[in-house]
């Protein structure tokens, strides 16, 4: 990317240009799967005709860490295996971003043990966490428009003079039905 | 009211006739028969039961570590190695188990003299992993193996994790580890 330095930081081509990168950038992302447990399933589910990875011209998982700009880590990670993730992460072209999906990669889950690293982001930058144990091939695609939204914002001054938030919460797409009341309050011994 | 063990499998008589000597201890639990021997008698006993034909013990299906710290019934010793034998001839299967006592605190990597076992590698080859595997997970080694490494943690781990006495969530080895910053390449 030798012409972004070529260019006035602040100018008005480079912005332009900016957003036209981020563009590119987002609408070719290449993922490389780190599928270690039950969430790389639902990774295979995601990228299968189903669930249609190639919308967002993610169609090529890419096995080589060199070609590929976005780490989906899927699945638990124990500590031994945290030398051969970041030698992953480090190998990776810039620039590159980070998906921890699942609740084993973003906490440990229910893995509370001397191997299990408890949360992948203490030793390696994560852009986003998809919950689910496993998350819904849905679920990931989310975790993936909302790199989408990231990149789109990448370089460029926040809108409005001030820093918009990038709407990624998920809000229920049905009515929840009145819920029983129960008299029970969580936490409370 | 427990029932008493049934020592009825044909293998005890057999090992009984054939090492008068040895200190032989037999249980049953739900039709599965154990012998228990003690650590210097193994390796004999065990190329007894498999070149018997009466024994035939062609296959070591696993060799397991356990560590009795805190059982609620008394026990012969702190540790135990299993050993789960299965006849393919004679569609069997027979549990050898042998107890340790350590000698030294358990809480280190250090090594115990009294938590050391004859290598069945020599009867069975199929035996070197899970040999490997309960050295690494109970610190206990056994003679004449090929090659007795640790197989699940890594080389200077620094305890047996599958001791009782050490904690489930570890000694700070899961969280002391370089972190990798998003400029490092």
């Amino acid at each position: 990317m030798g012409i972004e330095q070529a260019l006035p930081a602040q100018g008005f081509l480079a912005t332009t240009l900016q957003r036209f990168i981020n563009f590119s950038r987002r609408s070719a992302l290449w993922p490389m799967p780190f599928a270690t447990a039950c969430c790389g399933i639902e990774l295979m589910a995601t990228a299968s005709s189903r669930y249609d990875l190639a919308r967002f011209g993610m169609e090529r998982m890419s096995f080589s860490p060199r070609q590929a700009d976005l780490l989906i880590v899927a699945g638990r990670v124990g500590i031994k295996m945290m030398p051969v993730l970041q030698r992953i992460y480090q190998q990776m072209t810039e620039p590159r971003w980070v998906i921890s999906m699942g609740a084993c990669a973003s906490t440990g889950g229910v893995f509370d043990t001397y191997a299990t690293v408890q949360g992948v982001d203490q030793f390696i930058p994560v852009d986003v966490y998809v919950p689910g144990c496993p998350p819904r091939p849905e679920m990931l695609l989310e975790g993936i428009r909302a790199i989408r939204r990231h990149i789109d914002e990448e370089g460029l001054p926040p809108k409005g003079g001030t820093r918009v938030p990038l709407q990624i919460a998920i809000e229920p797409t049905h009515e929840v039905s009145p819920q029983p009341a129960v008299g029970l309050t969580v936490g409370a011994t | 009211m427990p029932t008493p063990p049934t020592l009825d499998h044909p293998t005890f008589a057999i090992v009984r006739a054939e090492f008068g000597d040895a200190r032989l201890r037999g249980t049953e639990f739900r039709g599965q028969s154990t012998l228990i021997v003690e650590p210097g008698d193994l390796h004999r006993v065990m190329r007894f039961l498999r070149d018997d034909e009466r024994c035939a013990y062609d296959f070591l299906s696993d060799v397991i570590g356990i560590d009795y710290l805190g059982y609620p019934a008394p026990t012969p010793g702190r540790f135990a190695v299993v050993y789960n034998l299965c006849s393919y001839p004679r569609d069997d299967r027979f549990f050898v188990k042998v107890f340790l006592d350590p000698s030294l605190p358990t809480d280190g990597v250090e090594e115990d003299p009294a938590l050391y076992l004859d290598s069945v590698t020599d009867i069975w080859p199929g035996a070197e992993w899970p040999e490997r595997e309960v050295f690494d997970m109970f610190g206990i080694r056994f003679r004449n193996h090929p090659d007795l490494r640790r197989i699940l943690t890594w080389k200077d781990y620094p305890a047996h994790p599958l001791r009782k006495d050490y904690p489930l969530r570890g000694r700070g080895e899961r969280e002391r580890y370089r972190v990798v910053d998003r400029t490092d390449a």
